[in-house]
């Protein structure tokens, strides 16, 4: 009856027209978008499967000849493989240290993103919902903590804790839960006024079922660009640590490691060591942020189309 | 007023208060006078709510009848004075108790977009609560959330669709299955037409209707809009700045309203058949409820204000039977 009467608004009544699906629609609007997209996949599914895809493994010494150290691009090596970018200063093939690199970079990327973003949230979340003192004591906490460089604070920790990823996985966690809270905060206020978390308060549904079914999940556009723009962040951070020495250990070399082992050969023409893993790097950030704004476009309210 | 009383409210006051943050009680120290800022929301109001009854109550905006009806709902917190809900003090039960009392006492929110969360399906926003707090098995939810939907006017085949997939007459049918859905006895409606176009306003005003007379229900119904009022209500209650002002029967008061402040709202209802050309807007702006004016709160915009109402505040008191006004006119000065 009421379908007759009132009706609904045009085009947008099929039965599965969720928020999900309307997201992805407009998402993939965009070329550029769509192609950071597919990089960054094939970047995701080479990190996965390195050890399957990688031509040698570089860090088995077995398979390593110090004969091939230093060779150029495209060069054959003693066995009578090539290596299509070369070799580094232990004979190591340039291409599977790459594959082996992304697999840890983002390893400890997307693990300091993730984690951060749980501990962030929650915090955040708490500081909104209670407000008062606690919002207070938590907020100035964040902004102590965001009134300090990054890298200082990370350099400090790595100092205090040694080398290793985990260790570094915290240092990170504890440069960024801050934007995460901070973000999170912001939304869940505008959504905590809202009737509809009235509405929950009246059916007597207990805090954290209205906190994290009902306010989260009303805050999770903006979260969702913090997460891509804080995880090519923590990418880059840990491979400036990396890149100076502090960050993991050598048996676990991540692109700024790599870019840190061939940057004594820079100037006596073996660009290759370095240039590579560079561009590797550049390439894994900009898709990330590029996907990241396309997120943020979409999700934004105030350019709803 | 018939049966017994459902809900009764003795001397309910809320005050929203504006602390002191760091840098204002550092001025203080240093010599400004920054005052803590105080909201008088209400001031000292009663109210019986009747089985059965369905109780408007109407005010400017800003005069503290949504803030009523959130503490009644069990929202928000009264700063003094007691709900009682069946008799029983609500703010003295055993937790246990206390969660089935606020169940039994639901609210409609004016804003049909607002008010549903926009990331649940239909299904889960009406299902949600009977299944958290074990009025209905798994198993039974989705009939259980079905025959709500139906009562309440909408099509099952809506129940995997989105907030945003609705008209707005249509969210509102849902805010009002969602309420349904625990089985309360006691609904306020918080402006929950005043965001709609007429002709939907009449469908839910009349499904309101409907389901008081299928299941019984009591309403508290807060409008601004008096020909919505007159239309549901068995009794009205007047607010004025925090204070209940007057209260009668409908058909008394639309009939003979005693109060000054409810005669000046009447008299600017539009109808058909005393068509005036000449609307009078009440004198004045609504004070500010963070620095109210002494003694009745309506002096300063009163034709009838004499020096007395300017001292001394007006207690709501029995003029006729059934029927209450808080003005010193009523004394025969």
């Amino acid at each position: 009856m009421s379908a007759l009467t009132e009706p609904g608004v045009p085009g947008r009544v099929g039965e599965s027209d969720s928020p999900l699906r309307r997201f992805l629609a407009d998402f993939f609007e965009s070329r550029v978008a769509t192609a950071a997209f597919a990089v960054l996949l094939g970047i995701v599914f080479i990190a996965l499967f390195a050890p399957w895809i990688s031509p040698t493994n570089p860090y088995d010494l077995a398979t390593v000849d110090i004969l091939d150290n230093r060779l150029p691009p495209g060069s054959e090596g003693f066995t009578g493989q090539i290596f299509w970018l070369g070799t580094d200063g232990a004979g190591r093939d340039v291409l599977s240290a790459i594959f082996y690199g992304l697999r840890t970079s983002l390893a400890v990327g997307v693990m300091s993103g993730v984690i951060a973003m749980f501990i962030g949230s929650s915090i955040g979340l708490v500081a909104a919902y209670f407000g008062g003192r606690t919002d207070t004591l938590i907020m100035r906490v964040v902004d102590v903590q965001l009134s300090f460089p990054a890298i200082l604070v990370a350099l400090v920790l790595l100092a205090l804790l040694g080398k290793g990823v985990d260790k570094i996985i915290i240092a990170l966690v504890a440069v960024q839960w801050a934007y995460y809270a901070r973000t999170v905060r912001a939304s869940a206020l505008v959504e905590r006024s809202k009737e509809y978390v009235e509405a929950a308060a009246c059916l007597a549904l207990g805090h954290r079922r209205i906190l994290f079914r009902h306010v989260l999940p009303n805050c999770l556009p903006p979260l969702i660009v913090v997460v891509t723009v804080q995880t090519a962040h923590a990418i880059s951070l840990e491979a400036t640590l990396s890149f100076l020495g502090i960050g993991l250990p050598i048996t676990e070399p991540s692109l700024g490691l790599l870019i840190a082992n061939g940057f004594e050969y820079m100037l006596s023409q073996k660009y290759w060591i370095s240039i590579y893993p560079g561009i590797a790097l550049l390439v894994t950030i900009v898709t990330i942020n590029l996907v990241g704004d396309q997120l943020r476009d979409v999700l934004n309210p105030r350019l709803q189309r | 007023m018939s049966g017994s009383a459902l809900v009764e409210i003795q001397g309910l006051s809320k005050r929203f208060v504006k602390t002191l943050d760091l840098a204002g009680k550092l001025a203080n120290k240093l010599g400004s006078s920054i005052r803590e800022e105080t909201v008088h929301a209400l001031d000292g109001v009663d109210m019986t709510v009747a089985k059965g009854e369905v109780v408007g109550l109407v005010g400017e905006s800003g005069c503290g009848k949504s803030t009523l009806g959130r503490i009644v709902a069990g929202i928000l917190a009264p700063s003094e004075g007691r709900i009682l809900y069946d008799g029983r003090d609500v703010a003295a039960l055993a937790p246990a108790e206390a969660k089935a009392v606020a169940l039994k006492a639901q609210m409609i929110f004016q804003d049909p977009f607002a008010s549903l969360n926009p990331r649940m399906r239909v299904r889960d926003i009406v299902g949600e609560a009977p299944l958290v707090h074990g009025l209905v098995t798994r198993g039974e939810l989705e009939s259980y959330v079905d025959e709500v939907l139906l009562r309440c006017g909408l099509d099952t085949s809506f129940k995997r669709r989105y907030p945003h997939q609705f008209s707005g007459g249509q969210r509102q049918r849902i805010g009002i299955a969602r309420a349904l859905a625990v089985r309360p006895d006691f609904i306020v409606c918080d402006e929950a037409v005043a965001a709609l176009d007429v002709s939907i306003q009449a469908q839910i005003l009349n499904l309101f209707i409907k389901l008081r007379e299928e299941l019984g229900l009591t309403y508290l119904f807060i409008s601004h809009d008096l020909g919505v009022v007159e239309h549901i209500s068995d009794r009205v209650y007047i607010m004025y700045l925090g204070r209940i002002v007057e209260m009668a029967v409908t058909e008394d008061l639309f009939a003979a309203p005693n109060h000054p402040y409810t005669k000046a709202l009447l008299r600017e209802v539009p109808r058909l058949e005393t068509r005036h050309s000449d609307f009078l807007p009440v004198e004045g702006e609504i004070p500010s409820p963070l620095d109210p004016p002494r003694g009745c709160h309506f002096h300063p915009r009163c034709p009838h204000a004499t020096r007395r109402c300017g001292e001394e505040a007006p207690t709501l008191r029995e003029i006729s039977p059934g029927r209450q006004s808080a003005c010193h006119l009523n004394d025969g000065v």
